[in-house]
């Protein structure tokens, strides 16, 4: 019937939005950003809107608009909860929307994250994912004492030791996400067997030890949790470079990357596409979201007003690491349809206001959509596998003794 | 999973509930003194080996449904808190994961945050270990949990130092027996540091002036330490309660010091109306050392229970109970923990094995509480076969007599008279209830014993408070006062 399949959309909560004057916008809840209230109306909106998902974003100490240190600043918000239990706190008040916290990879135990967002799934009867990240900060990394990070300045990152401090995250990353993925399936579906007539709870025969020796930590297992209701919930990761490619080509389910025009879509496509070949994975589905900061208004002009002004609060130029779109829903709907042709299965976007923006998205970007032929009119799975079209996979394990 | 090591609150030998019941609440008149208010919480009965689960009415212990439903439960009966326990390791047998008990559970914080958004008043206790934690995360989750539920939350602080369990971590086992309790001391101390490292007031949000946060300093912190050498700047603002209440459990000296020194309430193992009014007197005359008062510290006893119409129903009840937590296999499995040996050849209906245990290391079972209940198991062995021989047990009798887990049987009244005269004669300040189906189990005890004790004017009959420190009587901490540097620099 149609061309493409329908689009894939996320939203990226984060405080009050993306830039970092949204606090101060008439629409914006500043002093709700700790409350339980806050998060679920904004889920309840991108339900509202037939989203697939929201992110929501994390740190393992205050943000900053430096890369790898604190910048002191009074002016933006600063402090947040932890993104699992935000994530937690909204799946009983939510039926359909998948759930998706950042994690921190280089200073968690994949054992706990394992068991954490597992218990996600349980909660939230198969909407949960994971949207792993790694963090070179310095400040960061003495919160935790046991390692310690050199500095990090943009233009160091491309020398040897910028290069190998990278690629060491990267590869902790992956072998935090290998553990996770092997403790989801330390379990067979099937293992819980209540047999009364032979008195045992369960059949033993079906968890398995995972046995993972790596660089950074080994890990025996199996889980303490059962393996959650996807089998394997959605593994996400942000992408800028080669490096995150290779661990979105081999790792992940879904890849967000940030390009600034449809050539550059192509060519990351491309990369991470021959990522996954290389791993061996070139048959299995792997989504490729395009990022995008979005300021929305019914009109061109006043969506380029509200920007300036917030520009104007904040005392200088938002930038991002993603294209920053200013405009009207239907000028986005323009864009998102012409950059799918790069290969991109959704997009996962972040509104410069979350008090404006996300409605914008949801009564204005969705229906347009919609109108095109491009867009779900209603929730067609209970599962976020489900709604990003991935079957629920088979378990390892299970196939090894099978 | 090794249940003091991750904090289910344990059960002792049963109290009977006929010694223990006396005249509390009419004697209050002869006595002059004020009625106690009862304390009361309930442990989601997941993994121990207190759950029957061959019960055709048991349900998950790990959908959340199950949650759901005893949380509303617990809530409804105007409940002070839920209670989660935790595992960080499947328990193994002989080198084989133990497969006769519930296994599997869902992760603690998790699931408290999902309680959060069915329930509004309770409070939400969770176990977490600070062996295999740092305080920056876990101070963070729990003040997170905290703004989340709008002032309820709990931290029950326990503590691991096993390499078994450390084969899931990157800390993995190194730690040394000896440091368990000053690590758990050193974490929790750098824990208070990070929820006091806010007072309150930095988030301005002001729209004109752009002001954000007045103190761009808010939650700086520097802890240096035997364990701990971390600075920084904590990343989220005072929680409603200041601090989560922090629980404690442990029936040792150092346990019972370390909860004196710095929690709000403490578990505890004793049964009797004798021993618990001991170890009542022992922890809370320990307080006034560490400057505080006798109402800065719960002790709140984990207890089973079973109720019947009458007595006779239940005392029945609690029998069929019993054998259904004990089948012969299970038996025998216990009876390895102590001897430390394959006993896997005896009949569980025969006679104790006649050969003594294998000293030293317990290597038969790991993960499990009952491997270090025992200081001397060559001793416990030769008392459980004289007992045996003398009253004629079999195998499978002996560890049905020996682990008794019904602490209150009776019928709603008994049982309410009995809980009513432990708090009133200071053998605890309430308890943790701990029933034995998964999740109904809490139902009966809501719908017929929670009315009676609301009936003698020892139980609310509606929340007064918002927050856990609300219903447990316990003063919101006070922020930390701001250091004068950051005044003068603000």
């Amino acid at each position: 019937m149609f061309a493409h399949p329908p689009l894939h959309l996320a939203v990226a909560l984060d405080g009050t939005g993306w830039h970092p004057a949204a606090w101060r916008e008439p629409g914006a809840r500043p002093h709700d950003l700790f409350t339980a209230g806050y998060w679920a109306d904004l889920v309840t909106e991108a339900e509202r809107g037939l989203l697939d998902f929201v992110t929501f974003e994390d740190s393992l100490g205050p943000q900053s608009s430096h890369l790898t240190e604190l910048d002191g600043r009074t002016d933006q918000v600063r402090g947040r909860l932890d993104a699992v239990l935000v994530a937690s706190r909204v799946a009983p008040l939510t039926r359909h929307i998948g759930l998706v916290p950042t994690v921190v990879a280089t200073h968690t135990e994949p054992f706990h994250i394992s068991k954490a967002i597992a218990t996600l799934d349980y909660v939230s009867t198969g909407r949960a994912g994971l949207r792993v990240q790694v963090t070179a900060r310095q400040d960061e990394a003495a919160h935790f004492g046991r390692r310690t990070f050199p500095p990090l300045p943009a233009e160091d990152r491309d020398t040897p030791a910028g290069r190998e401090l990278i690629a060491d995250l990267f590869e902790e990353a992956a072998d935090h996400i290998e553990v996770v993925r092997r403790l989801w399936d330390s379990w067979e579906d099937d293992a819980e067997i209540r047999d009364v007539a032979t008195g045992r709870f369960i059949d033993r025969d079906k968890l398995h030890y995972i046995d993972f020796e790596g660089r950074h930590f080994s890990v025996k297992g199996p889980s303490i949790t059962p393996r959650p209701p996807q089998g394997q919930p959605v593994v996400s990761a942000l992408a800028h470079q080669s490096v995150p490619y290779q661990l979105v080509g081999r790792s992940a389910d879904i890849g967000y990357v940030t390009p600034h025009d449809i050539d550059q879509a192509r060519a990351v496509v491309a990369e991470i596409r021959a990522a996954q070949a290389a791993a061996g994975r070139a048959e299995e589905p792997l989504h490729v979201f395009g990022d995008l900061v979005v300021f929305l208004d019914d009109d061109h002009t006043a969506a380029q007003d509200r920007r300036t002004r917030l520009d104007d609060l904040a005392g200088y130029a938002y930038s991002s690491d993603a294209e920053v779109f200013t405009g009207t829903p239907a000028e986005l709907a323009d864009l998102l349809l012409e950059w799918r042709e790069a290969g991109l299965s959704g997009f996962r976007l972040r509104p410069g206001a979350i008090g404006h923006d996300l409605e914008q998205i949801t009564r204005g970007l969705v229906p347009e959509l919609q109108r095109r032929g491009a867009f779900r009119h209603t929730y067609e799975a209970d599962t976020l596998r489900g709604l990003l079209g991935l079957a629920r996979p088979a378990n390892r394990y299970a196939a090894a003794t099978a | 999973m090794s249940e003091p090591t991750t904090g289910t609150p344990g059960t002792g030998t049963p109290a009977t509930s006929k010694a223990a019941t006396s005249k509390a609440a009419t004697s209050k008149a002869a006595s002059g003194k004020p009625l106690k208010q009862i304390h009361l919480a309930a442990h989601f009965p997941g993994v121990n080996n207190t759950t029957v689960w061959s019960d055709p009415r048991a349900g998950s212990q790990i959908e959340f449904s199950s949650f759901a439903h005893f949380a509303r439960t617990a809530e409804r009966a105007k409940f002070d808190f839920l209670f989660l326990a935790e595992g960080l390791r499947l328990r193994e047998q002989g080198g084989r994961i133990y497969d006769l008990d519930v296994v599997g559970r869902p992760d603690t914080f998790t699931v408290l945050s999902a309680l959060a958004a069915v329930t509004e008043h309770l409070g939400l206790t969770g176990t977490i270990n600070s062996t295999f934690n740092e305080p920056y995360e876990v101070a963070r989750q729990f003040a997170g949990l905290d703004h989340l539920s709008g002032g309820r939350a709990a931290w029950n602080v326990v503590t691991s130092w096993d390499a078994f369990t450390g084969e899931n971590f990157r800390r993995g086992g190194f730690l040394p027996q000896d440091q368990r309790y000053s690590r758990a001391k050193e974490f929790l101390a750098t824990a208070t540091e990070l929820f006091d490292s806010w007072h309150g007031d930095e988030i301005v949000a002001d729209r004109e002036s752009g002001i954000f946060l007045k103190d761009a300093q808010a939650g700086a912190f520097v802890h240096q330490g035997q364990h701990f050498d971390i600075a920084g700047q904590f990343n989220v603002p005072r929680s409603p309660q200041g601090r989560p209440v922090i629980f404690q459990a442990g029936d040792s000296d150092e346990g019972r010091e370390f909860a004196a020194s710095s929690a709000d309430a403490i578990f505890s193992r004793h049964s009797t109306l004798e021993a618990g009014q001991e170890f009542y007197a022992d922890v809370k005359g320990r307080l006034a050392r560490h400057g505080r008062t006798h109402d800065q510290l719960l002790i709140l006893p984990a207890a089973t229970f079973v109720l019947g119409d009458t007595d006779a129903e239940a005392q029945e009840l609690a029998h069929e109970v019993r054998r259904r937590q004990v089948s012969g296999q299970t038996a025998i499995k216990y009876l390895e923990h102590i001897w430390n040996r394959d006993l896997s050849a005896y009949d569980p209906d025969g006679p104790l094995p006649d050969i003594d245990p294998d000293p030293g290391e317990n290597t038969i079972a790991r993960g499990r509480a009952s491997v270090r209940m025992f200081r001397d198991p060559i001793a416990v062995a030769r008392q459980w076969r004289e007992r045996a021989a003398a009253e004629n047990l079999s195998i499978r009798e002996l560890v049905m007599e020996t682990t008794g887990r019904q602490s209150f049987i009776g019928s709603p009244a008994t049982v309410a008279e009995t809980i009513n005269t432990f708090v009133q004669t200071d053998a605890a300040d309430g308890f943790i209830l701990v029933p034995h189906l998964t999740p109904g189990g809490l139902d009966d005890f809501a719908d017929t014993v929670v009315p009676l004790l609301q009936e003698r004017g020892v139980f609310r009959h509606d929340y007064t408070g918002t927050t856990l420190r609300d219903h447990l009587g316990l003063a919101h901490p006070d922020a930390r006062p701001e250091p004068e540097s950051r005044r003068a620099a603000s």
